[in-house]
């Protein structure tokens, strides 16, 4: 039986990629498999909810998940364009759509938005603009936003005498690094117990780090350094989207970096080269970092270390009093050679209306892209005794600046990741910049 | 057949001997009628050759010379790839950062494996043991690499934690500059020298132990007989050996793909991990296409030099 019905679908696929090669009329009946692909399983269990409901409401149309780690999802997803095996649907993010975009990979939204009436001003703003080509189409439906802010360990600062309200409040600028660096300075321990901010402190000796380092953040510095250097009026490009020239060159951006990679000479944070292997929320569990900087996608795994207490807080006050958080959103996307594009288009939708995100927002994992979801999101977490307001309250306050969205980011990163890692091991100093900021530029001539 | 006669004299040095003429090749023209015969036996192997190796190189040396990123069609852009590449900081560090590699990998392993080979035959005569030799070498590459950076790795490694419990600093094996190419190199020699010594072990065994006797005879010191009969006699089994590992040597990737990923900043991005990246990263398969052409010459030369130099085509029991 099984056997037949196999045969069957098999049939229908060729049938309908027959179709989908005449180019003509669209597939006319939305049923049949589709694949889906996501990389961030802690949030697996919500969207195989969702295509289970999804499959409920539509009998004809089945969904098959795959989640894939980050580091193989790319090439898999570049590797399945050539093959003719992607996904039909897939979750896209901001650095790698532009290029997918302009070869033509993905599939244009804007008809099924038109046709099934989808309300884009009901996404949190600012998002759905995000997936809008340089072509003027759209090639996603957002599906949630993060923004970053300070992971601490609560038994740390209490040890340290720091209140909640004083680690909310935190300033900070790119001379002396403000209370956020006495802070960072206080929660530093070396071997003998004493504070990175006392006499007699052994830089070379560190059992507890003030700051978690992850890495040098490449050329985004997405939860490593943005949300500094957005203080001070730094902009990755000269615009937003689809800029063609970078701002490494900028003195406010090197000054930014070479006070953070000072950190490690002073003892604060840990050298680079621990960094490679190791996993900076593992060592926040371990207790070997008192704050780390990173985003509410990673509240869940924060909170799943036994016996560490993990509070947050907003990123601190630039000098002109003003935080900053890079405002990331996820979207689906459609492949432009799936074999089922009616199936597949249907499918996003649910993706991005109420009845998807709020499944989504009731497992307390991500902040879902339509407002009402993230409110019921925020919601969820406040009952698992979560206090949210670190993130949420850059959106409330419109201190949000977008994710840069450029061309050639592949080849950005390129440059950008050795150059940064050569300034933050101390190899090179930030003035070093410049150079890697005028190889970046010739990418766009 | 050898007989003790032709053979060269231990203490005047068998390397030096001088050449002899080689048996004259049996007749072009014999038995043409073989000819299908062998090609059928061939073909199987041929198909196989044609469609993996041959096609793909021809392909390859073609989009070295195109502007290609796999979606899309290569566009020709003649040598515009290469001379890139000439000027190309950080190509030529990759093949500064691979020769280190090459260098410190073939050295040891080959020093290693010769000296485990000796053993295997002269100390260590049971199957179990030789076996256990060969052990590292049946773990997959990948495993053997996430193996060694999880017991390299500098907060939670048990190698750090011993380092540590000795009172000496833990050391970035994977994360520093100085120590990420050595330590690729040491988890890769760990790998292969069970194989290669084993390679070189059947070497050893096609050694004529009579020569041997006749050393002993003479009253050549065990030193004596090492470099004027086991060396020199062992030379194109080592030749063959070299060249192999060499090759192989010069194309690692995974170790380096698992573990450090080319960092840090560009102390471990050999020449393959630049190729990756120049392809399947930055969809420049153009460029990463002429780098692998570059590759491709450079071991066809190493190759040649080896056969040509350490005369490995000719053994001097002949």
């Amino acid at each position: 039986m099984k056997k037949t019905l196999g045969a069957v679908a098999a049939a229908a696929a060729i049938a309908l990629s027959l179709s989908a090669c005449g180019g003509s009329a669209p597939a006319a009946e939305a049923k049949g498999e589709i694949n889906y692909w996501l990389w961030d399983a802690n949030q697996l269990p919500a969207y195989q909810q969702c295509a289970d409901d999804f499959t409920k409401a539509n009998p004809d149309i089945k969904v098959k998940i795959t989640q894939r780690g980050w580091d193989d999802y790319w090439t898999t997803l570049t590797n399945g364009f050539v093959a003719g095996t992607a996904p039909d649907v897939f979750t896209n993010h901001l650095s790698k759509y532009p290029e997918y975009a302009a070869k033509k990979q993905l599939l244009s939204l804007d008809d099924a938005v038109a046709k099934d009436g989808i309300k884009l001003d009901s996404y949190t703003k600012g998002l759905p603009e995000l997936w809008v080509g340089q072509d003027g189409k759209r090639y996603g439906l957002p599906k949630d936003w993060d923004t970053v802010g300070l992971f601490y360990n609560k038994a740390m600062t209490d040890s340290a005498g720091l209140t909640a309200e004083q680690m909310a409040n935190l300033d900070w600028n790119p001379q002396d690094g403000g209370s956020y660096e006495k802070a960072i300075a206080h929660l530093t321990v070396d071997k003998n117990g004493a504070r990175g901010d006392e006499a007699g402190f052994d830089k070379n000796n560190v059992a507890v780090y003030g700051l978690g380092l992850a890495g040098g953040g490449s050329g985004q510095g997405q939860t490593e350094w943005s949300f500094l250097t957005a203080t001070t009026g730094w902009t990755h490009t000269d615009q937003n989207p689809w800029g063609t020239k970078f701002n490494y060159d900028d003195p406010r951006f090197q000054e930014t970096i070479a006070w953070w990679a000072g950190l490690i000479e002073k003892g604060y944070m840990p050298k680079l080269e621990t960094t490679v292997g190791a996993s900076l929320a593992d060592n926040f569990g371990a207790g070997k970092a008192a704050i780390n900087t990173t985003g509410d996608w990673l509240i869940g795994q924060y909170q799943s270390y036994k016996g560490v207490e993990t509070a947050f807080a907003p990123t601190p006050k630039g000098p002109e009093g003003k935080r900053a958080s890079m405002f990331n959103g996820l979207a689906d996307s459609v492949w432009a050679g799936s074999k089922n594009p009616a199936a597949a288009v249907k499918w996003v939708e649910y993706l991005g209306s109420t009845a998807c995100q709020d499944v989504v927002a009731k497992k307390a994992v991500v902040f879902p892209a339509l407002t009402s979801s993230s409110e019921i999101a925020a919601k969820a977490f406040a009952d698992k005794g979560t206090d949210v307001s670190a993130f949420t309250t850059h959106v409330k306050d419109g201190t949000t600046f977008l994710f840069p969205i450029a061309d050639k980011a592949a080849k950005v990163d390129g440059i950008m990741k050795p150059a940064m890692d050569a300034v933050l091991a101390g190899k090179k100093p930030a003035s070093s910049l410049t150079e890697a900021n005028n190889q970046v530029n010739a990418l766009f001539k | 057949m050898t007989t003790i006669t032709k053979l060269p004299d231990p203490v005047a040095g068998g390397s030096k001997h001088p050449q002899r003429g080689k048996n004259p090749r049996p007749g072009r023209g014999r038995r043409l009628g073989d000819l299908r015969i062998a090609l059928l036996f061939i073909l199987p192997a041929m198909v196989g050759f044609v469609a993996f190796f041959l096609i793909p190189t021809i392909r390859g040396i073609y989009l070295s010379f195109t502007e290609y990123s796999v979606l899309g069609d290569p566009t020709w852009i003649g040598t515009k790839n290469y001379t890139a590449i000439f000027a190309d900081e950080l190509f030529w560090n990759a093949m500064a950062v691979t020769v280190q590699y090459v260098g410190l990998n073939i050295g040891f392993q080959t020093v290693i494996a010769l000296g485990l080979a000796l053993l295997m035959h002269r100390v260590a005569k049971s199957t179990l043991i030789r076996g256990v030799l060969l052990l590292p070498f049946l773990v997959a590459n990948v495993i053997v690499a996430l193996l060694w950076f999880w017991m390299l790795d500098y907060q939670i490694g048990i190698v750090n934690e011993i380092i540590n419990w000795f009172g000496l600093p833990r050391i970035a094996f994977f994360g520093s500059e100085q120590w990420a190419i050595p330590t690729i190199a040491g988890v890769n020699v760990w790998r292969h020298m069970g194989y290669t010594a084993l390679l070189i072990f059947a070497g050893l065994q096609s050694i004529p132990s009579h020569v041997y006797e006749v050393a002993s005879l003479d009253g050549a010191s065990q030193t004596r007989t090492f470099w004027s009969i086991t060396m020199p006699l062992l030379r194109p089994v080592l030749v063959l050996v070299l060249v192999v590992t060499v090759i192989g040597s010069f194309q690692v990737f995974d170790t380096v793909a698992v573990t450090t990923g080319g960092g840090p900043i560009n102390a471990s991005r050999v020449i393959q991990m630049y190729i990756y990246q120049k392809a399947f990263g930055e969809s420049d398969f153009g460029y990463a296409s002429a780098l692998s052409v570059i590759l491709f010459v450079i071991l066809a030369l190493v190759a040649f030099i080896q056969m040509k130099f350490l005369k490995g085509n000719e053994s001097d029991l002949d």
